[in-house]
């Protein structure tokens, strides 16, 4: 599906990642293989060091703590915020929503509009459309996007396919009306056939938690995890990203009329350098393009690696003019999508640490 | 181009002997990690880049079938 959307645009990124940081090495004896191969892969794939909660810390404290953080310094007033978008697949609870226990503990508006969205990897760019949508009503000027994860919590420190890579993290991304008119071009596909390749088995009403779905069992890989830990069926995901992402950009570069050369930064989902690097080739994009640097220096956070990319290899370049960004997401759904927009300047685009 | 693609299945599994087989996959030598340890150092001892719809285990099951992809990514023999 193609959208296109007019008079919209970020005003300010904020990314809040747990200061709790572990080494790859640290957690190496942990997995059934021998250090030197798993030193080995760390190369190829850019693990180095994530961070990761510590405690019972939720999606709701990350979000909380960041706008706390906005509403102190003064980026944003509370009274403004028209509707807060959560995208996460870490909820606090099954019931109630998260972005509600957000607006409670923030003190906000009835008025507010809360909504959570279930979303992965694809979570920043799923939420900004969705923000983009509110935004063509007259009421809502003004939406907070947060995209928030910490599934550590239900990953198995046994499992190295996909352990070493995950992050925790959250961000807070201003999304507003504004009179430049300037197009931003986006699309998306989906493929519930392939629902199972990247999934959580247990713990949902499907296959509630139970005894037998904590057994840990050992994998044709020798990973161990249990029903009630994430499980990725990493080939099938890698096929994927690389069958379908390169097509996604060139559908919608045509459909913005962009040259490729005429894109400044290609801010794409990071499972893990060795995946981007073969986009990046694939696509002729220069890696200086495309930064592959957050799975290396905070892991994975599915939806906030987009906006831990911007902050992080951006910054406070944002702030003084604009780009053109390309923005892609891929993973759990599956779902793939795409933005194309000029972003900056911007009020704030910076990271800081929960703690 | 053998002696280097040999080479590199010696770095990355030293244990076994690349030679004698004719399925890697199957006779447990090279996992999917391998894959992926593999296709980077092919890429940088090679100057290609191969193409990541083709990093599917079917193109690793023997020398002859690396050798293929090799050629096909633009690797000079």
């Amino acid at each position: 599906m193609n959208l296109k959307f007019k008079n919209k645009k970020i005003s300010g990124i904020l990314t809040i990642l747990p200061a709790h940081e572990v080494s790859f090495e640290q957690e190496m004896g942990n997995y059934n293989f021998p250090p030197a191969k798993s030193l080995k892969l760390k190369l190829a794939m850019g693990y180095n060091k994530h961070r990761i909660v510590e405690g019972n810390v939720c999606a709701s404290d990350l979000c909380v703590f960041g706008l706390e953080y906005l509403f102190n310094k003064c980026f944003l007033k509370k009274d403004e915020i028209d509707a807060l978008i959560l995208i996460t697949q870490s909820p606090d609870y099954f019931m109630p929503p998260t972005s509600n226990v957000i607006q409670g503990r923030l003190g906000l508006n009835q008025d507010v509009f809360c909504l959570d969205i279930n979303q992965g990897c694809a979570g920043f760019e799923i939420g900004l459309i969705e923000s983009f949508f509110l935004l063509e009503q007259e009421s809502v000027n003004k939406v907070v996007l947060l995209n928030a994860d910490v599934m550590s919590r239900k990953v198995s420190k046994r499992d190295r396919n996909s352990f070493p890579l995950i992050g925790d993290g959250a961000s807070v991304t201003i999304v507003e009306k504004t009179d430049r008119d300037l197009a931003i071009y986006a699309n998306l596909k989906m493929d519930g056939t392939q629902s199972d390749a990247l999934i959580i088995p247990a713990g949902g009403f499907r296959l509630p938690s139970s005894p037998e779905t904590a057994v840990m069992r050992e994998d044709e890989n020798g990973n161990f995890r249990s029903k009630d830990n994430l499980v990725m069926k990493g080939d099938a995901i890698f096929n994927f990203v690389q069958t379908e992402v390169p097509p996604m950009i060139a559908r919608l570069v045509e459909f913005a009329g962009v040259r490729m050369e005429a894109i400044d930064y290609f801010i794409f989902h990071q499972p893990n350098k060795f995946m981007l690097h073969k986009l990046a080739d694939k696509m002729k994009v220069n890696h200086e393009k495309m930064p592959s640097n957050i799975v290396e220096s905070f892991g994975n956070a599915s939806g906030v690696t987009v906006p831990t990319a911007i902050t992080f290899n951006l910054g406070s370049r944002l702030l003084e003019k604009d780009y053109k960004i390309c923005f892609a997401g891929f993973g759990v759904g599956l779902t793939w999508s795409s933005i194309l927009m000029n972003v900056g300047p911007l009020g704030f685009c910076e990271m800081i640490d929960y703690k | 181009m053998e002696n280097k693609i040999l080479n590199i299945l010696g770095e990355i599994r030293p244990e076994f002997d690349f030679r004698i087989s004719s399925n890697f996959i199957d006779d447990g030598m090279l996992d999917s990690f391998d894959i992926i340890t593999l296709v980077t150092e092919l890429d940088k001892a090679f100057c290609i880049s191969i193409d990541g719809v083709d990093i599917v285990p079917e193109n690793f099951y023997n020398l002859e079938t690396i050798e293929r992809l090799l050629v096909k990514s633009g690797a000079q023999k």
